[in-house]
Protein backbone atom coordinates (compact mmCIF):
# COMPACT_ATOMS: atom_id res chain seq x y z
CA UNK A 1 0.00 0.00 0.00
CA UNK A 2 1.55 3.46 -0.77
CA UNK A 3 0.93 5.91 1.77
CA UNK A 4 2.06 9.51 1.62
CA UNK A 5 4.48 9.60 4.07
CA UNK A 6 6.05 13.16 4.79
CA UNK A 7 3.64 16.10 3.59
CA UNK A 8 4.63 19.54 3.31
CA UNK A 9 1.71 22.64 2.60
CA UNK A 10 2.22 25.81 1.67
CA UNK A 11 5.32 25.77 3.74
CA UNK A 12 7.02 29.41 4.23
CA UNK A 13 10.41 30.18 6.18
CA UNK A 14 12.54 33.33 6.16
CA UNK A 15 15.80 34.11 8.19
CA UNK A 16 15.24 36.44 10.28
CA UNK A 17 18.36 38.24 9.71
CA UNK A 18 20.44 41.02 11.84
CA UNK A 19 19.27 44.12 12.94
CA UNK A 20 19.20 46.19 9.96
CA UNK A 21 19.01 43.83 7.47
CA UNK A 22 15.79 43.14 5.78
CA UNK A 23 14.37 39.16 6.68
CA UNK A 24 14.96 37.14 3.51
CA UNK A 25 11.70 35.29 2.77
CA UNK A 26 13.69 31.80 1.14
CA UNK A 27 10.49 29.82 0.74
CA UNK A 28 7.02 31.08 0.09
CA UNK A 29 3.88 28.42 -0.62
CA UNK A 30 6.44 25.34 -0.71
CA UNK A 31 4.48 22.45 -1.22
CA UNK A 32 5.11 18.67 -1.51
CA UNK A 33 4.14 14.81 -1.00
CA UNK A 34 6.33 11.99 -0.24
CA UNK A 35 5.33 8.77 -0.65
CA UNK A 36 6.49 6.10 1.94
CA UNK A 37 9.62 4.21 0.55
CA UNK A 38 10.07 6.24 -2.68
CA UNK A 39 13.41 8.00 -3.72
CA UNK A 40 12.88 11.56 -3.67
CA UNK A 41 15.41 13.89 -5.30
CA UNK A 42 15.51 17.77 -5.04
CA UNK A 43 17.39 19.44 -7.45
CA UNK A 44 17.89 23.45 -7.52
CA UNK A 45 19.87 26.26 -7.99
CA UNK A 46 22.35 27.23 -5.59
CA UNK A 47 21.27 29.16 -2.59
CA UNK A 48 17.56 28.58 -3.29
CA UNK A 49 16.64 26.86 -0.16
CA UNK A 50 17.16 23.27 -0.61
CA UNK A 51 18.99 22.95 2.86
CA UNK A 52 16.20 25.00 4.45
CA UNK A 53 13.64 22.33 3.11
CA UNK A 54 15.63 19.51 4.39
CA UNK A 55 16.23 21.61 7.77
CA UNK A 56 12.40 21.87 7.89
CA UNK A 57 11.95 18.48 7.26
CA UNK A 58 14.32 17.27 10.05
CA UNK A 59 12.47 19.44 12.80
CA UNK A 60 15.67 21.43 13.01
CA UNK A 61 13.40 24.71 11.87
CA UNK A 62 9.95 25.71 12.32
CA UNK A 63 7.82 27.19 9.51
CA UNK A 64 6.87 30.73 9.60
CA UNK A 65 3.37 29.87 8.04
CA UNK A 66 2.12 26.21 6.23
CA UNK A 67 2.00 22.74 7.72
CA UNK A 68 5.04 19.78 7.91
CA UNK A 69 3.30 16.71 8.63
CA UNK A 70 5.02 13.27 9.39
CA UNK A 71 2.44 9.84 8.75
CA UNK A 72 -0.41 12.87 9.34
CA UNK A 73 1.07 14.27 12.56
CA UNK A 74 3.09 17.69 12.44
CA UNK A 75 6.29 17.59 12.66
CA UNK A 76 7.62 18.97 15.88
CA UNK A 77 12.04 18.79 16.62
CA UNK A 78 13.65 16.09 14.98
CA UNK A 79 13.08 12.77 15.38
CA UNK A 80 15.31 9.16 15.28
CA UNK A 81 12.87 8.10 12.31
CA UNK A 82 14.59 11.19 10.20
CA UNK A 83 18.40 10.87 9.79
CA UNK A 84 20.19 13.86 8.03
CA UNK A 85 23.17 13.57 6.02
CA UNK A 86 24.49 17.13 6.53
CA UNK A 87 26.36 19.08 3.75
CA UNK A 88 29.62 20.19 4.70
CA UNK A 89 32.20 18.27 7.20
CA UNK A 90 30.82 20.39 10.36
CA UNK A 91 28.45 17.54 11.48
CA UNK A 92 30.93 14.76 12.36
CA UNK A 93 32.30 14.51 16.14
CA UNK A 94 35.92 15.37 15.45
CA UNK A 95 36.80 13.87 19.35
CA UNK A 96 35.45 10.53 18.08
CA UNK A 97 37.11 8.21 16.10
CA UNK A 98 35.39 6.82 13.03
CA UNK A 99 33.84 4.20 14.13
CA UNK A 100 32.47 5.36 17.38
CA UNK A 101 31.13 8.26 15.31
CA UNK A 102 29.23 5.76 13.08
CA UNK A 103 28.23 4.23 16.42
CA UNK A 104 26.82 7.09 18.27
CA UNK A 105 22.99 6.71 17.32
CA UNK A 106 23.63 2.68 18.75
CA UNK A 107 24.91 4.13 22.10
CA UNK A 108 22.33 6.94 22.66
CA UNK A 109 19.94 3.85 22.14
CA UNK A 110 21.88 1.96 24.75
CA UNK A 111 23.56 -0.66 22.43
CA UNK A 112 26.93 -2.27 24.18
CA UNK A 113 30.13 -1.05 23.18
CA UNK A 114 30.98 -4.59 21.64
CA UNK A 115 27.65 -4.94 19.91
CA UNK A 116 27.42 -1.30 17.75
CA UNK A 117 30.72 -1.55 17.47
CA UNK A 118 29.99 -4.60 15.40
CA UNK A 119 26.97 -2.78 14.07
CA UNK A 120 29.20 0.03 12.98
CA UNK A 121 31.98 -1.92 11.65
CA UNK A 122 29.58 -3.35 8.98
CA UNK A 123 28.13 -0.23 7.58
CA UNK A 124 31.86 1.19 7.52
CA UNK A 125 32.27 -2.45 5.48
CA UNK A 126 29.56 -0.77 3.11
CA UNK A 127 30.72 2.63 2.46
CA UNK A 128 34.09 1.01 1.71
CA UNK A 129 35.96 2.64 4.95
CA UNK A 130 37.21 -0.85 5.78
CA UNK A 131 40.66 -0.16 8.30
CA UNK A 132 39.87 3.44 9.27
CA UNK A 133 37.81 2.83 12.19
CA UNK A 134 40.16 4.09 14.46
CA UNK A 135 40.90 7.21 12.86
CA UNK A 136 39.83 10.57 13.77
CA UNK A 137 37.72 12.78 11.39
CA UNK A 138 40.26 15.59 11.41
CA UNK A 139 42.43 12.96 9.98
CA UNK A 140 39.92 11.84 7.27
CA UNK A 141 39.47 13.50 3.28
CA UNK A 142 36.45 15.01 2.65
CA UNK A 143 34.80 12.32 0.71
CA UNK A 144 35.69 9.93 3.70
CA UNK A 145 34.20 12.37 5.76
CA UNK A 146 30.90 12.20 4.40
CA UNK A 147 31.02 8.28 3.66
CA UNK A 148 31.12 8.91 7.81
CA UNK A 149 28.33 10.26 7.64
CA UNK A 150 26.20 8.51 5.73
CA UNK A 151 27.61 5.32 7.75
CA UNK A 152 26.68 7.05 10.59
CA UNK A 153 22.89 7.55 9.63
CA UNK A 154 22.42 4.01 8.08
CA UNK A 155 23.73 2.32 11.45
CA UNK A 156 21.17 3.95 13.22
CA UNK A 157 18.14 2.63 10.57
CA UNK A 158 15.79 5.19 10.44
CA UNK A 159 12.65 5.78 8.75
CA UNK A 160 14.00 8.30 6.77
CA UNK A 161 17.47 9.64 5.23
CA UNK A 162 17.39 13.10 4.53
CA UNK A 163 20.45 13.62 2.46
CA UNK A 164 22.14 16.84 1.93
CA UNK A 165 24.44 16.78 -1.57
CA UNK A 166 25.83 13.71 0.10
CA UNK A 167 28.32 13.05 -3.00
CA UNK A 168 29.22 16.48 -4.06
CA UNK A 169 32.75 15.46 -2.32
CA UNK A 170 33.20 12.07 -4.13
CA UNK A 171 35.33 11.87 -6.84
CA UNK A 172 33.57 10.56 -10.14
CA UNK A 173 34.50 6.76 -9.14
CA UNK A 174 33.38 6.60 -5.40
CA UNK A 175 30.70 8.88 -6.66
CA UNK A 176 29.24 6.38 -9.15
CA UNK A 177 30.15 3.36 -6.43
CA UNK A 178 28.36 5.47 -3.78
CA UNK A 179 25.28 5.61 -6.23
CA UNK A 180 24.36 1.96 -6.95
CA UNK A 181 25.38 1.52 -2.94
CA UNK A 182 22.65 3.35 -1.76
CA UNK A 183 19.76 2.33 -4.64
CA UNK A 184 20.99 -1.08 -3.20
CA UNK A 185 20.12 -0.13 0.16
CA UNK A 186 17.15 1.62 -0.87
CA UNK A 187 15.95 -1.45 -2.35
CA UNK A 188 16.50 -3.65 0.26
CA UNK A 189 15.94 -1.62 3.46
CA UNK A 190 12.62 0.38 1.89
CA UNK A 191 13.37 3.71 3.19
CA UNK A 192 12.07 6.47 1.85
CA UNK A 193 15.01 8.87 0.88
CA UNK A 194 15.16 12.69 0.35
CA UNK A 195 18.20 13.40 -1.73
CA UNK A 196 19.67 17.10 -2.59
CA UNK A 197 21.65 17.29 -5.50
CA UNK A 198 22.93 19.65 -7.96
CA UNK A 199 23.86 17.14 -10.44
CA UNK A 200 20.64 16.14 -13.15
CA UNK A 201 22.48 13.06 -13.85
CA UNK A 202 22.38 12.22 -10.55
CA UNK A 203 19.08 12.92 -9.70
CA UNK A 204 18.01 10.80 -13.07
CA UNK A 205 20.02 7.87 -11.95
CA UNK A 206 18.64 7.52 -8.76
CA UNK A 207 15.15 9.32 -8.40
CA UNK A 208 11.70 7.89 -8.54
CA UNK A 209 10.57 11.90 -8.95
CA UNK A 210 12.68 14.43 -9.31
CA UNK A 211 11.73 18.01 -7.59
CA UNK A 212 13.17 20.86 -9.67
CA UNK A 213 12.62 24.05 -6.77
CA UNK A 214 12.49 27.62 -8.32
CA UNK A 215 14.72 30.32 -8.16
CA UNK A 216 15.33 32.09 -4.41
CA UNK A 217 14.09 34.36 -2.45
CA UNK A 218 10.30 33.29 -2.23
CA UNK A 219 11.45 29.76 -3.94
CA UNK A 220 9.17 26.64 -4.10
CA UNK A 221 9.12 23.56 -6.04
CA UNK A 222 7.69 24.58 -9.78
CA UNK A 223 7.94 20.80 -10.84
CA UNK A 224 8.00 17.17 -10.28
CA UNK A 225 8.75 14.61 -12.60
CA UNK A 226 8.12 11.03 -12.36
CA UNK A 227 11.75 8.99 -13.71
CA UNK A 228 9.91 6.08 -15.00
CA UNK A 229 13.23 4.16 -16.15
CA UNK A 230 13.55 1.09 -15.11
CA UNK A 231 16.41 -0.26 -13.00
CA UNK A 232 19.14 -0.88 -12.19
CA UNK A 233 20.23 2.99 -14.22
CA UNK A 234 22.74 3.46 -16.17
CA UNK A 235 23.60 6.60 -18.08
CA UNK A 236 23.29 4.10 -21.49
CA UNK A 237 19.69 2.74 -20.41
CA UNK A 238 16.99 3.92 -23.13
CA UNK A 239 14.91 7.43 -22.34
CA UNK A 240 18.24 8.63 -19.59
CA UNK A 241 19.41 11.04 -22.52
CA UNK A 242 15.69 12.85 -23.08
CA UNK A 243 15.03 12.35 -19.27
CA UNK A 244 17.90 14.71 -18.65
CA UNK A 245 16.83 17.03 -21.64
CA UNK A 246 13.80 17.18 -20.31
CA UNK A 247 14.50 18.39 -16.88
CA UNK A 248 17.28 20.24 -18.36
CA UNK A 249 15.10 22.69 -20.48
CA UNK A 250 12.90 22.66 -16.82
CA UNK A 251 15.79 24.10 -15.20
CA UNK A 252 16.99 26.49 -17.89
CA UNK A 253 13.00 27.67 -18.44
CA UNK A 254 13.05 28.61 -14.55
CA UNK A 255 16.63 30.63 -15.10
CA UNK A 256 15.33 32.67 -18.01
CA UNK A 257 11.96 33.11 -16.22
CA UNK A 258 13.29 34.41 -13.01
CA UNK A 259 15.30 36.91 -15.41
CA UNK A 260 12.13 39.16 -16.03
CA UNK B 1 74.70 19.40 11.75
CA UNK B 2 72.90 18.52 15.09
CA UNK B 3 69.82 18.55 12.87
CA UNK B 4 68.14 15.30 12.85
CA UNK B 5 65.29 15.72 10.18
CA UNK B 6 63.19 13.07 8.76
CA UNK B 7 64.31 11.53 5.79
CA UNK B 8 64.33 14.11 2.84
CA UNK B 9 63.90 13.26 -0.65
CA UNK B 10 66.84 15.14 -1.68
CA UNK B 11 68.98 12.78 0.31
CA UNK B 12 67.60 9.71 -0.13
CA UNK B 13 70.07 8.14 1.18
CA UNK B 14 69.17 8.66 4.87
CA UNK B 15 66.37 5.75 4.33
CA UNK B 16 68.60 3.00 3.29
CA UNK B 17 71.46 4.04 5.78
CA UNK B 18 70.58 5.65 9.37
CA UNK B 19 72.78 9.00 10.15
CA UNK B 20 75.41 8.65 12.50
CA UNK B 21 73.88 9.63 15.96
CA UNK B 22 75.87 12.84 17.17
CA UNK B 23 76.39 12.69 20.71
CA UNK B 24 72.94 15.08 22.08
CA UNK B 25 72.06 14.44 18.45
CA UNK B 26 68.39 14.80 19.72
CA UNK B 27 68.95 18.58 20.19
CA UNK B 28 67.23 20.40 17.61
CA UNK B 29 68.18 23.49 15.91
CA UNK B 30 64.78 25.32 17.38
CA UNK B 31 65.97 24.10 20.87
CA UNK B 32 69.71 25.71 20.08
CA UNK B 33 68.15 29.27 19.20
CA UNK B 34 66.07 28.79 22.24
CA UNK B 35 69.65 28.26 24.80
CA UNK B 36 71.21 31.16 23.17
CA UNK B 37 67.82 33.67 22.90
CA UNK B 38 68.31 32.81 26.83
CA UNK B 39 72.21 33.17 27.33
CA UNK B 40 71.54 36.59 25.14
CA UNK B 41 69.13 37.99 27.88
CA UNK B 42 71.38 36.80 30.82
CA UNK B 43 74.38 38.55 29.13
CA UNK B 44 72.24 41.71 28.21
CA UNK B 45 71.02 41.36 32.05
CA UNK B 46 74.99 41.72 33.10
CA UNK B 47 75.95 44.64 30.95
CA UNK B 48 73.06 46.95 31.70
CA UNK B 49 73.12 45.76 35.53
CA UNK B 50 76.98 46.66 35.41
CA UNK B 51 77.19 49.46 33.28
CA UNK B 52 74.52 51.83 34.60
CA UNK B 53 73.34 50.86 38.42
CA UNK B 54 74.82 49.96 41.36
CA UNK B 55 74.61 46.95 42.39
CA UNK B 56 72.02 47.03 44.99
CA UNK B 57 69.80 48.56 43.05
CA UNK B 58 70.14 46.22 39.88
CA UNK B 59 71.74 43.21 40.60
CA UNK B 60 74.03 41.26 38.01
CA UNK B 61 73.26 37.75 37.49
CA UNK B 62 76.29 36.64 39.40
CA UNK B 63 74.78 38.07 42.11
CA UNK B 64 71.09 36.74 41.85
CA UNK B 65 72.89 33.20 41.89
CA UNK B 66 75.05 33.97 44.40
CA UNK B 67 72.07 34.72 46.63
CA UNK B 68 69.99 32.07 45.02
CA UNK B 69 72.59 29.57 45.95
CA UNK B 70 72.58 30.62 49.63
CA UNK B 71 68.73 30.94 50.12
CA UNK B 72 68.90 27.03 48.62
CA UNK B 73 70.79 25.81 51.06
CA UNK B 74 69.35 27.60 54.01
CA UNK B 75 65.79 26.20 52.78
CA UNK B 76 64.32 29.32 52.69
CA UNK B 77 63.84 29.30 48.97
CA UNK B 78 62.37 26.11 48.62
CA UNK B 79 60.05 27.07 51.61
CA UNK B 80 58.78 29.87 49.42
CA UNK B 81 58.51 27.82 46.88
CA UNK B 82 56.44 25.32 47.80
CA UNK B 83 54.08 27.44 49.78
CA UNK B 84 53.23 29.23 46.40
CA UNK B 85 53.02 26.55 44.41
CA UNK B 86 50.40 25.20 46.90
CA UNK B 87 48.67 28.24 47.39
CA UNK B 88 48.63 28.25 42.99
CA UNK B 89 47.43 24.67 42.61
CA UNK B 90 44.63 25.53 45.14
CA UNK B 91 43.63 28.33 43.83
CA UNK B 92 43.41 27.17 40.15
CA UNK B 93 41.84 24.00 40.36
CA UNK B 94 39.16 24.98 42.90
CA UNK B 95 38.32 27.92 40.27
CA UNK B 96 38.32 25.88 37.08
CA UNK B 97 36.44 23.18 39.23
CA UNK B 98 33.85 25.74 39.42
CA UNK B 99 34.01 28.00 36.26
CA UNK B 100 34.19 24.53 33.70
CA UNK B 101 30.33 23.50 34.97
CA UNK B 102 29.46 26.89 35.07
CA UNK B 103 30.39 28.12 31.89
CA UNK B 104 28.77 24.32 30.32
CA UNK B 105 25.43 25.28 31.17
CA UNK B 106 25.85 28.81 30.71
CA UNK B 107 26.65 28.17 27.68
CA UNK B 108 24.06 25.80 26.95
CA UNK B 109 21.27 26.83 29.11
CA UNK B 110 19.64 30.45 28.40
CA UNK B 111 18.46 30.97 31.35
CA UNK B 112 21.40 30.12 32.98
CA UNK B 113 22.86 32.16 31.83
CA UNK B 114 20.76 35.22 31.84
CA UNK B 115 21.07 34.66 35.67
CA UNK B 116 24.88 34.51 36.03
CA UNK B 117 25.82 37.23 32.58
CA UNK B 118 25.33 40.48 35.12
CA UNK B 119 27.61 38.96 37.59
CA UNK B 120 30.60 37.53 35.32
CA UNK B 121 30.09 40.67 32.74
CA UNK B 122 30.57 43.14 36.05
CA UNK B 123 33.06 41.55 38.12
CA UNK B 124 35.48 40.18 35.51
CA UNK B 125 36.82 44.11 35.44
CA UNK B 126 37.00 43.92 38.92
CA UNK B 127 40.57 43.23 39.77
CA UNK B 128 41.75 40.97 42.47
CA UNK B 129 44.14 43.34 44.07
CA UNK B 130 40.75 45.53 44.81
CA UNK B 131 39.37 42.70 46.80
CA UNK B 132 42.62 42.60 49.30
CA UNK B 133 41.47 43.95 52.14
CA UNK B 134 37.73 43.50 52.16
CA UNK B 135 38.66 39.51 51.76
CA UNK B 136 41.39 39.66 54.78
CA UNK B 137 37.93 41.74 56.89
CA UNK B 138 36.33 38.73 56.29
CA UNK B 139 38.68 35.74 56.05
CA UNK B 140 41.34 36.71 58.31
CA UNK B 141 44.88 35.96 57.46
CA UNK B 142 45.18 32.34 57.29
CA UNK B 143 45.42 30.51 53.84
CA UNK B 144 41.88 30.87 53.10
CA UNK B 145 42.18 34.80 51.42
CA UNK B 146 45.03 34.06 49.54
CA UNK B 147 43.23 31.32 47.52
CA UNK B 148 40.47 32.62 47.46
CA UNK B 149 41.82 35.75 45.65
CA UNK B 150 43.81 33.07 42.80
CA UNK B 151 40.39 31.34 42.86
CA UNK B 152 38.51 34.72 41.59
CA UNK B 153 41.12 34.87 39.20
CA UNK B 154 41.06 31.51 37.34
CA UNK B 155 37.05 31.95 37.67
CA UNK B 156 36.67 34.36 35.29
CA UNK B 157 39.02 33.12 32.90
CA UNK B 158 38.11 29.50 32.78
CA UNK B 159 34.43 30.60 32.33
CA UNK B 160 34.50 33.14 29.36
CA UNK B 161 36.86 30.10 27.87
CA UNK B 162 33.87 27.72 28.03
CA UNK B 163 31.31 29.68 27.00
CA UNK B 164 33.07 30.84 23.90
CA UNK B 165 33.65 26.92 23.32
CA UNK B 166 30.20 26.46 23.82
CA UNK B 167 29.06 28.88 21.74
CA UNK B 168 31.40 27.72 18.84
CA UNK B 169 30.02 24.36 18.34
CA UNK B 170 28.87 23.88 14.76
CA UNK B 171 24.86 23.46 15.11
CA UNK B 172 24.98 20.84 12.57
CA UNK B 173 26.74 18.57 15.38
CA UNK B 174 24.17 19.28 17.54
CA UNK B 175 21.27 18.54 14.75
CA UNK B 176 22.88 15.19 13.81
CA UNK B 177 22.92 14.41 17.47
CA UNK B 178 19.35 15.00 18.44
CA UNK B 179 18.27 13.09 14.97
CA UNK B 180 20.55 9.88 16.38
CA UNK B 181 18.35 10.07 19.18
CA UNK B 182 20.42 12.21 21.82
CA UNK B 183 18.68 13.93 24.18
CA UNK B 184 19.15 17.42 25.91
CA UNK B 185 21.27 15.89 28.55
CA UNK B 186 22.76 13.43 26.31
CA UNK B 187 23.46 16.34 23.57
CA UNK B 188 25.31 18.03 26.91
CA UNK B 189 27.29 15.61 27.76
CA UNK B 190 28.04 13.47 24.50
CA UNK B 191 28.37 16.51 22.38
CA UNK B 192 28.60 20.35 24.02
CA UNK B 193 31.29 19.04 26.79
CA UNK B 194 33.37 17.22 24.66
CA UNK B 195 33.23 20.31 21.73
CA UNK B 196 34.06 22.70 24.37
CA UNK B 197 36.61 21.45 26.25
CA UNK B 198 39.98 22.39 23.84
CA UNK B 199 38.32 25.70 25.05
CA UNK B 200 38.42 24.58 28.96
CA UNK B 201 41.68 23.66 28.83
CA UNK B 202 43.17 26.59 26.73
CA UNK B 203 41.09 28.59 29.54
CA UNK B 204 42.82 27.01 32.56
CA UNK B 205 46.08 26.98 30.66
CA UNK B 206 45.53 30.97 30.52
CA UNK B 207 44.39 30.96 34.17
CA UNK B 208 47.34 28.91 35.58
CA UNK B 209 49.64 31.27 33.66
CA UNK B 210 47.68 34.48 35.36
CA UNK B 211 47.69 32.28 38.47
CA UNK B 212 51.39 33.03 38.96
CA UNK B 213 50.95 36.61 38.62
CA UNK B 214 48.21 36.84 41.28
CA UNK B 215 50.61 34.85 43.85
CA UNK B 216 51.98 38.11 44.03
CA UNK B 217 48.74 40.23 45.49
CA UNK B 218 47.63 37.14 47.61
CA UNK B 219 50.62 36.84 49.25
CA UNK B 220 50.87 40.76 49.76
CA UNK B 221 47.87 39.95 52.30
CA UNK B 222 49.77 39.60 55.49
CA UNK B 223 51.16 36.71 54.63
CA UNK B 224 54.81 35.77 55.71
CA UNK B 225 55.68 33.20 53.37
CA UNK B 226 55.69 32.76 49.68
CA UNK B 227 57.47 33.96 46.16
CA UNK B 228 55.03 37.13 47.03
CA UNK B 229 55.83 37.68 50.52
CA UNK B 230 59.61 37.39 49.44
CA UNK B 231 59.34 39.97 46.69
CA UNK B 232 56.92 42.64 48.57
CA UNK B 233 58.85 42.03 51.74
CA UNK B 234 62.54 42.79 50.09
CA UNK B 235 61.76 46.19 49.19
CA UNK B 236 61.66 46.87 53.09
CA UNK B 237 65.31 46.79 53.24
CA UNK B 238 66.36 47.12 49.48
CA UNK B 239 67.50 43.21 48.98
CA UNK B 240 66.93 44.10 45.15
CA UNK B 241 69.24 41.09 45.06
CA UNK B 242 66.37 38.28 46.28
CA UNK B 243 63.35 40.31 44.78
CA UNK B 244 65.39 39.21 41.67
CA UNK B 245 65.16 35.39 42.77
CA UNK B 246 61.59 35.62 43.29
CA UNK B 247 60.95 37.11 40.00
CA UNK B 248 62.92 34.56 38.62
CA UNK B 249 61.72 31.88 40.36
CA UNK B 250 57.77 32.89 39.20
CA UNK B 251 59.06 33.24 35.65
CA UNK B 252 60.24 29.86 35.64
CA UNK B 253 58.10 27.86 37.47
CA UNK B 254 55.43 29.68 35.56
CA UNK B 255 57.02 28.51 32.30
CA UNK B 256 57.36 24.65 33.96
CA UNK B 257 54.21 24.53 34.49
CA UNK B 258 52.41 25.76 31.33
CA UNK B 259 55.17 23.43 29.15
CA UNK B 260 53.94 20.69 31.75
CA UNK B 261 49.56 21.64 31.19
CA UNK B 262 50.62 21.77 27.56
CA UNK B 263 52.16 18.55 27.21
CA UNK B 264 49.00 16.83 29.28
CA UNK B 265 46.61 18.23 26.88
CA UNK B 266 48.39 17.04 23.79
CA UNK B 267 49.12 13.85 25.24
CA UNK B 268 45.61 13.12 26.05
CA UNK B 269 43.31 15.51 24.37
CA UNK B 270 45.26 16.12 21.22
CA UNK B 271 42.09 14.28 19.28
CA UNK B 272 39.41 17.10 21.04
CA UNK B 273 40.64 19.81 18.42
CA UNK B 274 43.96 21.81 17.99
CA UNK B 275 45.69 23.01 20.43
CA UNK B 276 47.67 26.36 19.85
N1 LIG C 1 21.32 30.94 8.98
C1 LIG C 1 20.95 31.74 7.97
N2 LIG C 1 20.73 33.05 8.19
C2 LIG C 1 20.35 33.87 7.20
N3 LIG C 1 20.16 33.48 5.94
C3 LIG C 1 20.36 32.18 5.64
C4 LIG C 1 20.78 31.25 6.65
N4 LIG C 1 20.91 30.04 6.06
C5 LIG C 1 20.60 30.21 4.76
N5 LIG C 1 20.28 31.49 4.51
C6 LIG C 1 19.85 32.03 3.20
O1 LIG C 1 18.76 31.26 2.77
C7 LIG C 1 18.88 30.95 1.39
C8 LIG C 1 18.76 29.46 1.18
O2 LIG C 1 19.81 28.80 1.81
P1 LIG C 1 20.01 27.23 1.69
O3 LIG C 1 21.20 26.88 2.48
O4 LIG C 1 18.75 26.55 2.05
O5 LIG C 1 20.31 27.07 0.13
P2 LIG C 1 20.67 25.75 -0.71
O6 LIG C 1 19.64 25.62 -1.77
O7 LIG C 1 20.88 24.60 0.19
O8 LIG C 1 22.03 26.19 -1.39
P3 LIG C 1 23.29 25.25 -1.80
O9 LIG C 1 22.86 24.49 -3.02
O10 LIG C 1 24.35 26.23 -2.14
O11 LIG C 1 23.61 24.37 -0.66
C9 LIG C 1 20.19 31.52 0.92
O12 LIG C 1 19.93 32.65 0.17
C10 LIG C 1 20.94 31.88 2.17
O13 LIG C 1 21.61 33.10 1.99
MG1 LIG D 1 22.51 23.52 0.75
Amino acid sequence: MIEELLVARDVSYQYTARRGVEPVSVLRRFSVSLTEGEFFCLLGPSGCGKTTVLNLMAGFLEPAGGTLTLAGRPIRGPGVDRTVVFQGDDALFNWLRTIDNVAFGLRMQGMSKERRHAVAREYLHLVHLDGQENKYPGELSGGMKQRVQIARVLASDPKMLLMDEPFGALDAQTRGRMQSELVEIWRKTGKTIVFITHDITEAVLLADRVGVMTKGPESRLGAIIPVDLPRPRRRSTPGFGEMWEHINALIENEEAAGHD
Amino acid sequence: MTEVSPARPDRPADVSTPAPRLPLGWIKRDHLIYLASVAGLIVLWHVIATTFFKPQFFPPPLVVLATGREMLESGELMEHVNISLQRILAGFLIGSAIAAPVGLLMGYIPIVRAIFDPYVQFFRFVPSLAWLTPVVIWFGIGETPKILIIVYTTIFIVLINTMVGVSHIAPNKLRAAACLGAGPIQAFLFVTLPAALPFILTGMRLAMGNSFATVISAEMIAADSGLGYLIFNSRLWMATDKIFIGIVCLGALGLTADRFFRYLIVRFAHQYGPIE
